[in-house]
């Protein structure tokens, strides 16, 4: 049974890494978290982020962070990449297997999918 | 909405976005009757405010012109021939501002949903908001389950926010033994 003590070990190993990770939020992934976006699916999108950002050792650089409606509802789950000094990428009608692909294919090897993106999808 | 985890998980984020502090999501199960309370000390809500809340086509934003979280779990609630109420105190005229949201299903109903994974809401909340103080609590009458992130936060220390990956992980695997032992 999980006890609230292995925070205290959590936080012993993660002491040294903390220091590095204030410098992040160089990219900044934003998952639209209201009414449109949680009915359509976003939770497991976030989450999958979450996790695969992490699984490729990206979180020094990378921030997951949510908001709430940005006004385009039938597209949701959007999600929107912000890098420094790089236009703004919207992914809409993502799934947690695109959310991967996206991590895999534009977090970490610099290309973004192109086919999930607002201008390429028909509603 | 598939399941009431993400009617509980969009409720809550009402509560993160009035600026609370402090959120508790309580369930209550007995008899076919599971009472839901998210209690916030957010900015609150004016009477009339709270009179429209219930209005699909009234809401404050101004991304989209209709505001469907609040009517969307009345629905629900209905549906099993129970009910929501909305008590709030504004910020404006109060000292001790904040909301309380209840509402009663009826889980014998046909019509009732599943619950849902509860576990990825309260996770997906933590990750949101880390500095927010969260108290969940689903009591059954055969045990609950329990969690209150200020008492993980002062055994975390300043240094480590509660949307660490580890902390996450923690927290998931923390409610998910004390659901399998339920």
């Amino acid at each position: 049974m999980k006890s609230l003590s292995e925070l205290a070990a959590i936080r012993e190993q993660m002491k040294d890494k903390v220091a590095i990770r204030t410098g992040s939020g160089d990219v900044r992934v934003v998952v639209g978290m209201a009414t449109c976006g949680i009915s359509a699916g976003a939770r497991p999108v976030l989450n999958t982020f979450v996790e695969e950002v992490a699984a490729a050792n990206l979180t020094d650089k990378v921030m997951v962070t949510q908001t709430g409606c940005i006004g385009i509802c039938q597209y949701e789950p959007v999600v929107e990449i912000f890098e420094d000094g790089k236009e703004k990428t919207t992914y809409v009608k993502m799934t947690p297997e695109k959310a991967k692909r996206v991590v895999e294919e534009h977090l970490k090897g610099g290309k973004p999918v192109m086919e999930y993106l607002i201008g390429n999808t028909k509603l | 909405m598939k399941d009431l985890s993400l009617y509980i998980l969009d409720i809550a984020m009402n509560s993160v976005r009035a600026g609370a502090k402090h959120i508790e999501i309580r369930l209550e199960e007995r008899d076919a009757v599971l009472t839901l309370t998210v209690q916030d000390d957010g900015c609150g809500m004016t009477p009339e405010q709270v009179r429209r809340l219930f209005d699909p086509f009234y809401t404050t934003r101004k991304t989209r012109s209709v505001g469907l979280g609040v009517p969307f779990l009345q629905m629900l609630a209905r549906q099993t021939g129970g009910d929501v109420t909305v008590a709030s105190k504004s910020a404006a005229e109060y000292a001790d501002h904040g909301t309380v949201v209840t509402a009663v299903f009826h889980t014998d109903h046909i019509d009732f949903i599943p619950l849902g994974d509860l576990t990825e809401t309260i996770v997906t909340l933590v990750q949101g908001s880390p500095d927010v103080d969260f108290v969940y609590c689903h009591c059954k009458p055969s045990g609950s389950v329990a969690m209150n992130t200020a008492e993980m936060r002062s055994i975390l220390g300043e240094d480590i926010p509660l949307d660490s990956y580890e902390v996450l992980g923690f927290i998931r695997s923390y409610l998910q033994e004390q659901y399998q032992q339920l």
